[in-house]
């Protein structure tokens, strides 16, 4: 591993380090959005870039989100590596047809003549006060769509390791940012464009009573929990999904094959969301080593809620806790 | 109250009806090797049409949109258009991508349900495929124009788009950006005054589509789309200005759409056989062909001896196609990312064994 700059940073700082690193070594790579470069972006993920590398490379669009998805097509085509941000995952549903249409699909209706290096990214997630529109979690939106990898990073290291992951496959991604851990915590990463690997689950606490899945900003309530419960005597095995488009089905089978229990935490809907795919993955492929039936804690299938009612909606430590005991009771 | 900004749209012709020139013609008329060039391609194009419509009759090929009407201004985009810029088509783009050098055979596998049809474009192979979803070929366009522009090289892109398509946002975006940022494309917003069954008249209360350019900060001009002098003249121009840096161009090339929408449409139901009648009465082949008459480039004999050898190029490349077997059913997953995930691999096993030997 070659070495690098140890830094304590945020998730947020760990994404703004990672399009530095790759920035200064692949000049393809250009950034481009809504407020990216002068101000940094909202989030300030962009902070200093456009310093660096210039307005070539880091391009204030118009405010024009099918512009954003449908140029950075283009761009691709051409061999550059458009990472797109959009400001609020509310705002990206104007370039969902650009993504669907042509993103997504580029390689193969061109037998790979040409394809599109893209990386999406969004700020997603609730729990932020946020005003309406700004607090969705609709990634299974995306995880339909054959040709797209969907990728979740929830931590500084794993920001990070898959962000640069992301820019460097050579097929598109939507790489989902939760903002709510955004400056949560602070964690060391060294910066040493080491990646991580995408279409990998992370098995972040290793049990052998329930397996836990889950991604994005609901792993912190799913590790809390997960601590809380070992006080009870119940050792659970956590993992964060990360890409959940295509999904890691084997290391998450091997999982429940050996815990014989599972329960998955997302913060999106119910109705059609990734969870419904795992738990299908789960019945079809370890039905005989489950000793319960698997148990989903979600948001509800409602439109969320503005800020007075979102931990109402979101799913909480206790939501966790009472799941894993309903299934342990089994 | 002060004017702050007041704008003309002008409108480009040379040639009358039948083709008598109505003014002095641009310099490009005194070159004849590529006014020649240009009719066998017109002539071409429209004898593959009628070939494809046939084939699709006749349960051989699938869907397709005629391309009847718009020969003359595919002709002179694929002229233009140096080999290193970019096209960015729509779908009724056949006469540009003959002369950008895709295949019949190529276009034969596309609209007959092969994705092979896009794939081997070894003349043109940044060119973008043929893009079904209305006007959003407008985003790309100005995508591969901003990677020339980071790259600052002396490359233009060229992007086809309807009239109806002008209502899009994609096309109004696009425009907006091209403006905002200088980006070398020529937009041809190709208005053949249907988009299926909705007149040009409903898709804006604008005069004219060529003015939406100037909301942009683009120059726009409109052009008789079926005068093969005035629609490269613009073209000429409009690339010329690109490739130097001074940015992008709206040319609004007007037509009519001879055919109906596509083989699945029937254009009788909404606009009537005078209406036809009209817009054949200016059909730019035709036109063409009576300049090249008059100034004795042109006689019966050649045209026949062109037919002959249109109608034999046609048939070969359907043969060719024809003699394509379809892909293996494993070639649906095979090129969705450059390497199989193992999601996919499981499903990719099921097809080999139900289809066995189905491998690519």
């Amino acid at each position: 591993m070659s070495k690098g700059e140890l830094r304590d940073v945020t998730l947020v700082e760990a994404v703004n380090m990672a399009l530095h690193w790759e920035m200064q070594h692949d000049e393809n790579v250009v950034v481009l959005g809504e407020d990216i470069a002068t101000n940094g972006g909202v989030f300030r993920a962009t902070v200093g870039l456009k310093e660096k590398f210039g307005f070539k490379r880091v391009m204030d669009t118009p405010l024009a989100e099918t512009l954003i998805a449908g140029t950075s097509v283009g761009m691709a085509t051409q061999g550059l590596k458009p990472v797109a941000e959009f400001q609020f995952m509310g705002f990206i549903y104007a370039g969902i047809e650009q993504i669907v249409s042509h993103a997504a699909r580029m390689r193969n209706r061109t037998r790979g003549r040409l394809h599109c290096p893209i990386v999406y990214r969004a700020p997603f997630g609730g729990g932020i006060h946020a005003p309406e529109h700004h607090s969705e979690s609709t990634e299974a939106l995306f995880a339909h769509i054959p040709g797209l990898r969907v990728v979740i990073p929830s931590s500084p290291q794993r920001a990070y390791g898959l962000l640069l992951a992301a820019i460097r496959n050579p097929d598109p991604v939507i790489f989902l940012e939760p903002k709510r851990i955004y400056r949560a915590v602070t964690q060391s990463v060294e910066n040493n464009g080491e990646a991580l690997p995408l279409d990998t689950c992370f098995t972040l606490r290793e049990g052998d009573d329930v397996t836990l899945i889950t991604w994005g900003a609901s792993v912190t309530e799913t590790l809390q929990a997960a601590d809380k419960l070992s006080h009870q005597g119940v050792t659970c095995e956590v993992i964060d999904v990360a890409t959940i488009s295509p999904l890691d089905r084997e290391t998450l089978l091997c999982s429940v094959a050996k815990t014989g229990r599972a329960v998955i935490v997302h913060e999106a809907c119910r109705n059609g969301g990734v969870g419904a795919e795992i738990a299908a993955s789960i019945a079809e492929s370890a039905f005989l080593d489950l000793q319960a039936p698997v148990v989903r804690v979600t948001g509800y299938d409602t439109v969320m809620p503005y800020y007075r009612n979102e931990a109402a909606y979101l799913p909480q430590v206790e939501d966790i806790v009472e799941a894993v005991e309903q299934v342990i009771a089994l | 109250m002060r004017e702050r900004h007041e704008f003309h749209v002008d409108s480009a012709r040379y040639l009358d009806d039948h083709g008598k020139p109505m003014d002095d013609l641009p310099a490009l008329a005194g070159d004849t090797g590529r006014v020649l060039a240009a009719y066998r391609n017109m002539v071409l194009t429209r004898t593959f049409d009628a070939k494809v419509i046939a084939l699709q009759r006749t349960g051989k090929c699938g869907t397709y949109p005629s391309v009847l009407g718009h020969e003359v201004i595919g002709t002179a985009i694929g002229q233009s258009m140096a080999k290193t810029d970019v096209f960015v088509p729509y779908y009724r783009d056949q006469a540009a991508h003959m002369l950008r050098g895709v295949g019949l055979r190529e276009m034969l596998l596309y609209w007959g349900g092969d994705e092979r049809g896009s794939a081997n474009w070894k003349n043109c192979p940044e060119d973008l495929p043929i893009s079904v979803p209305i006007a959003t070929q407008c985003c790309h366009a100005v995508g591969v124009a901003s990677a020339m522009r980071i790259r600052g090289e002396e490359r233009a892109v060229v992007c086809c788009v309807g009239d109806g398509g002008t209502s899009k946002g994609d096309f109004l975006e696009s425009i907006n950006l091209a403006g905002a940022w200088h980006l070398p494309v020529v937009f041809v917003a190709i208005n053949n005054h249907w988009a299926i069954s909705t007149p040009r008249s409903l898709q804006t209360g604008a005069e004219t589509i060529a003015q939406k350019a100037i909301s942009a900060g683009l120059p726009g001009h409109m052009v008789d789309g079926n005068d093969y002098f005035a629609i490269s003249e613009a073209l000429d121009t409009a690339l010329e200005r690109a490739r130097g840096g001074k940015g992008a161009t709206l040319i609004e090339a007007v037509t009519y759409r001879l055919g109906d929408h596509t083989t699945a449409d029937d254009a009788t139901r909404y606009r009537t056989a005078e209406d036809l009648k009209r817009a054949w009465g200016k059909d730019g082949i035709k036109r063409l062909q009576n300049w090249l008459h008059d100034n004795d480039l042109w006689d019966a004999a050649k045209e026949k001896a062109l037919q002959a050898d249109s109608k034999a190029t046609v048939e070969q490349a359907v043969e060719d196609y024809l003699a394509i077997e379809a892909e293996p059913p494993t070639a649906m997953v095979d090129y969705l990312f450059e390497t199989l995930p193992p999601a996919l691999q499981t499903q990719r096993e099921r097809i080999v064994s139900k289809y066995r030997g189905g491998e690519s």
